[in-house]
């Protein structure tokens, strides 16, 4: 199953002080979430295959997105979490399914690295919800320097439902990394 | 007045391929620049505020080549601009309006010749407060199509002692613009509204 993209974003973060302290160079924090459809919105299905393959093609398109819109080498990414918001006619399974079982591994690829977990969060929500995604680094997850979050939100989405109530679409964000 | 202390900056793009209706054979692309300032006048009043406007003119147009690279790098993409500021709860909408000049000086430094009024709106708020930034075609501020607005905000920003500074741009069209009015092939561009 391939993903059905309303919309992508991204966002990038530049840090240069805290509390009056300069940083150098600026900690740079990035988020590329995609607004795809949710194709199980509004029913009950057993079979979630259809999600895991749509997390798998999401992690590499998104991780890409981030590092692009970082300018970096990937292997130069130190941390990395990823979140999924699902619209109201979804469920949290759902988010779970895109998530998970594929969605780790193209991350890795574009990395290069990754030994830790890549650790996530979901909701489940309606339009402009916020998502906090833990960050956590990418080789050794007790990295306690490295435990941070990033929030991110779209105005217009997840979509409760479209058309006869059969359609809805939940968001995707992946790697948020820190160079 | 030294310049802008920057505390830091967030740039959003968003590319849109449809909402419900036919899919784009080019996305169309919203993108903010946003940066965190130091509020030099928050917590008290002051009378002349004149010389930081001059100050944040290198901002803007830092802000401007930012956002157009993050569009892509090409300026000529770009048919659509807004700007915007949030107060922190310290300082005053005048401190705001502060940006109109050099947001607006720094965005048409960069675009070439564009003649519209750049859109704009301004608020005082709170950490986390959003601010929906309108968007309105750079040589014509009647082309109906190009209406347009982009939400923007950080969670952390603005402090009480601080300004958000926002400028943003678009690419196109709302992605399935079909409500009448001027067409952008329809500008005159003379007078900057048609």
């Amino acid at each position: 199953m391939k993903p059905s993209i309303r919309k992508i974003a991204t966002f990038v973060e530049e840090t240069h002080t805290e509390m009056g302290r300069t940083i150098t160079p600026p900690t740079r924090r990035a988020a590329a979430v995609a607004v795809i459809e949710n194709p199980f919105a509004g029913k009950y299905v057993e079979d979630l295959t259809g999600l895991m393959l749509i997390g798998e093609e999401l992690g590499e398109l998104l991780t890409q997105r981030a590092v692009a819109a970082l300018g970096i080498d990937p292997t130069t990414a130190e941390s990395y979490g990823k979140a999924t918001a699902v619209g109201e006619n979804g469920e949290l399974e759902h988010a779970a399914a895109i998530l998970h079982p594929k969605l780790g591994a193209p991350v890795r690829k574009v990395l290069g690295k990754g030994a830790a977990l890549i650790p996530s969060s979901k909701k489940r929500g309606g339009l402009g919800v916020v998502l906090d995604i833990p960050l956590g680094h990418k080789d050794a997850a007790f990295v306690r320097s490295h435990f941070d979050g990033m929030e991110v939100r779209i105005s217009d989405a997840p979509p409760r439902q479209r058309n006869h109530g059969r359609r809805c679409r939940h968001r995707q964000r992946t790697p948020v990394t820190l160079a | 007045m030294p310049e802008a202390q920057i505390r830091k900056k967030l740039i959003a793009v968003e590319e849109i391929f449809h909402e419900g209706g036919p899919i784009a054979t080019v996305p169309l692309r919203r993108g903010a620049a946003l940066t965190v300032i130091r509020n030099p006048y928050a917590g008290s009043y002051v009378q002349d505020i004149l010389g930081f406007m001059d100050d944040l003119k290198p901002l803007g147009l830092e802000m401007a080549r930012a956002l157009v690279a993050a569009l892509g790098g090409d300026p000529k993409v770009i048919q659509g601009y807004g700007k915007g500021a949030i107060v922190g709860a310290a300082g005053e909408l005048e401190h705001g309006a502060l940006w109109h000049a050099p947001g607006g000086y720094g965005m048409r430094e960069v675009l070439g010749d564009a003649k519209a009024i750049v859109a704009s709106t301004k608020k005082v708020g709170g950490p986390g407060s959003r601010l929906d930034v309108p968007i309105t075609h750079i040589n014509a501020s009647y082309v109906r199509s190009h209406f347009d607005s982009m939400e923007v905000g950080i969670t952390d920003a603005p402090r009480a002692d601080e300004i958000v500074l926002a400028l943003v741009m678009s690419t196109g069209p709302r992605i399935h613009a079909r409500s009448g009015g001027l067409q952008a092939s329809e500008i005159k561009g003379i007078d900057g509204l048609r």
